[in-house]
């Protein structure tokens, strides 16, 4: 303290600085930014409220559920409408994501990796584009486009596959069947099933993972990459060596990103999946399934009272979930994060 | 196998794209033995002695003319494979650079692993001993080989690059200023292992310490430039002892009695 002290008698000039204090431009600055950072949390907390307040009627009403939603049904409760749509919302996700890690993870080291300079310049380019394309768009794509393409695949699949794994799976709690068997079933034309808004839901969370997972292998260190060519790698084993490692928490993250963007999709899925609420792991079978907001959106404009809150308590278990995944995923990232 | 064959070097030009970085280098470096390469900042040592194991092409653009006969094969021929070249030829960094996800074993291993190249455990336990002892490491670390290579200091890092480096059983390792990152102790502990890795390998080593090319070396190459922008030109090669007491060459007295003046 004392030294602070006689460095401020001895030099007035330094107390001038110090005393000049912080510059408007600073102050309005932080405000902004603690504001945005509030606003930020305010929103979500707003969101959070709404949701659950608006559940309440739902979680309280047990007997009295009995708006249209429930269909007359006698065992009808909150977990026996919600759980399908969980079901068919992880289900399409995690379909989704297992198509597009892979194929996003080639493109992203190919372009960081291998292809030439102006090459990889055009593909990035290309993928922000993708990425920016409205859902709508998608969706009337997929619906229109790409489903009936898509027939003579599924027969196929369904007559080579759809026989074949048979393993005693996982048996839901609630009237599912007792083998999980992707391919088999009955597909009918038109193919509208879960597949189908699967690998459209892919196409959708394709560029964002791409785009997240390019970011992070371009920012490999140089010298690492040097140390494993040095060794004698091929461009190859460089990437398995050293580029892979050091973006597995990017990657990680990038696809959280898409997950989170695949399980809260609507529109897309909206105008491709012939809807239906079952625990069937038939993914060709037509009116199987539905995604908890593709539920919501189709149903809201009729709803009111006991129905809306039921779809709001639906919304709720969106949100939770979502958060759920952020957290694991915030996890793995800063337990597979590269200490430097 | 056949006595060590020295590395020469013909009418090497080596280029960053349009720009020539180093001019018409022709020199003959001797099997097991240590030479060093100095000059002043930017006149292409680093650039040089990348040439020698083709790492210089990985930057984009960058190419070189002319021949570099190792063992009597001609490095820059067509048809040789550049990863053959860095596995004949290795390399050890300015800055120490283990990979930062694997233990210490594993950073030995690195190279042996590459390419799919199966090893037995008892093998690799064997090599990743050798090669730490190898590197004046074995001692330090031997009780913690699955703990992280970046856990290590500084200059045992560095070892650590050079047991990574010697792992793979090179004829050449090429040494680009291996110390400048470190303390003095540091590098007295690098310097002795240069002597002792001489026995087995050859050895060019980058230095901006001339004390240092001096202590390691037993010829030098002294590179300069005219000015910034001209390409670099290898000035004088010679024996470390001539080159730092009797050098032919004007510039390289100039350089030399410079620094220590
Ligand atoms: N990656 C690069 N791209 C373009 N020019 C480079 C690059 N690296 C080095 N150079 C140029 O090549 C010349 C020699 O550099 P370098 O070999 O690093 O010198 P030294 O190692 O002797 O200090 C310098 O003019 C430098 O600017
Ligand atoms: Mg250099």
């Amino acid at each position: 303290m004392s030294t602070t002290d006689a460095a401020e008698e001895s030099s007035s000039s330094a107390s001038t600085l110090r005393r000049g204090g912080r510059r408007f431009g600073d102050s309005l600055f932080s405000v902004l930014s603690i504001g945005s950072g509030l606003l930020i949390f305010l929103t979500l907390a707003a969101v959070a409220i709404f949701l659950t307040n608006e559940s309440v009627p739902a979680l309280l009403a047990s007997e009295e559920l009995a708006g249209f939603l429930s269909n007359a049904e006698p065992d009808f409760s909150l977990i026996s409408y919600t759980a399908p749509y969980i079901f068919g919302t992880i289900l399409a996700a995690a379909l989704a994501l297992a198509m597009a890690i892979p194929v996003s993870l080639g493109i992203a080291l190919f372009i960081s990796h291998y292809a030439p300079r102006r090459m990889a310049a055009g593909l990035g380019y290309m993928i922000d584009l993708l990425a920016a394309v409205p859902s709508v768009v998608y969706g009337l794509w997929g619906g229109i486009w790409l489903v009936p393409k898509l027939e003579p695949l599924y027969t196929l699949l369904n007559e080579t596959l759809g026989t074949f794994p048979t393993w005693p799976g996982f048996v839901p709690w609630v009237g599912g069947e007792p083998v999980v068997a992707l391919f088999a079933g009955d597909p009918t034309a038109p193919m509208n099933n879960l597949a189908s808004a699967s690998i459209v839901l892919a196409v959708m969370v394709l560029p964002i993972i791409t785009a997240v997972s390019r970011e992070v292998f371009l920012q490999t260190p140089r010298l690492q990459e040097e140390a494993a060519l040095a060794l004698g790698a091929t461009r190859f084993e460089v990437v398995k060596t050293v580029v892979l490692p050091f973006g597995r928490s990017g990657v990680v993250a990038a696809s959280m990103l898409g997950l989170g963007r695949a399980l809260g999709e609507t529109m897309a899925v909206l105008m491709i999946l012939a809807p239906g609420a079952t625990f069937s792991f038939h993914i060709l079978e037509v009116g199987r399934h539905q995604s908890i907001a593709a539920n919501i959106a189709s149903r809201q404009a009729e709803a009111s009272g006991v129905d809306m809150s039921l779809l709001i308590f639906t919304g709720l278990v969106l949100f939770v979930l979502t958060f759920i995944i952020n957290a694991i995923a915030r996890w793995i990232v800063a337990r597979s994060g590269v200490k430097s | 196998m056949a006595a060590p064959q020295p590395i020469n070097v013909d009418s090497l030009n080596i280029y960053y794209g349009d720009f020539l970085a180093v001019e018409d280098v022709t020199v003959q470096i001797e099997p097991r033995s240590v030479t060093a390469l100095i000059g002043p900042s930017g006149c292409g040592k680093s650039t040089f002695l990348r040439t020698l194991n083709r790492m210089h092409e990985v930057i984009p653009g960058a190419y070189a003319e002319g021949t570099v006969e190792i063992d009597g094969e001609n490095i820059y021929h067509p048809k040789v494979d550049p990863v053959n070249v860095r596995r004949r030829v290795g390399m050890v960094f300015q800055k120490a650079n283990p990979f930062p996800t694997m233990s210490i074993r594993d950073n030995v291993l690195a190279g042996v692993k590459l390419n799919n190249r199966r090893i037995s455990k008892k093998d690799a336990d064997e090599l990743v001993e050798t090669s730490l002892k190898g590197a004046n490491l074995w001692e330090e670390v031997k009780d913690r080989l699955d703990k992280p290579g970046m856990g290590l200091s500084g200059g045992q890092q560095q070892r650590l690059c050079i047991a990574r480096t010697i792992a793979v059983r090179p004829e050449v390792v090429l040494m680009d200023e291996p110390c400048s990152a470190l303390d003095p102790i540091s590098t007295l502990a690098i310097e002795d292992l240069i002597h002792e890795l001489k026995e087995s390998y050859t050895i060019v080593i980058v230095t901006h310490n001339m004390q240092q090319a001096s202590r390691v070396s037993d010829r030098t190459g002294f590179f300069n430039i005219a000015g910034t922008g001209k390409p670099g030109h290898l000035i004088e090669f010679d024996d470390t002892q001539k080159m730092f007491t009797n050098p032919e060459n004007k510039q390289t007295e100039d350089y030399i009695s410079g620094r220590f003046g």
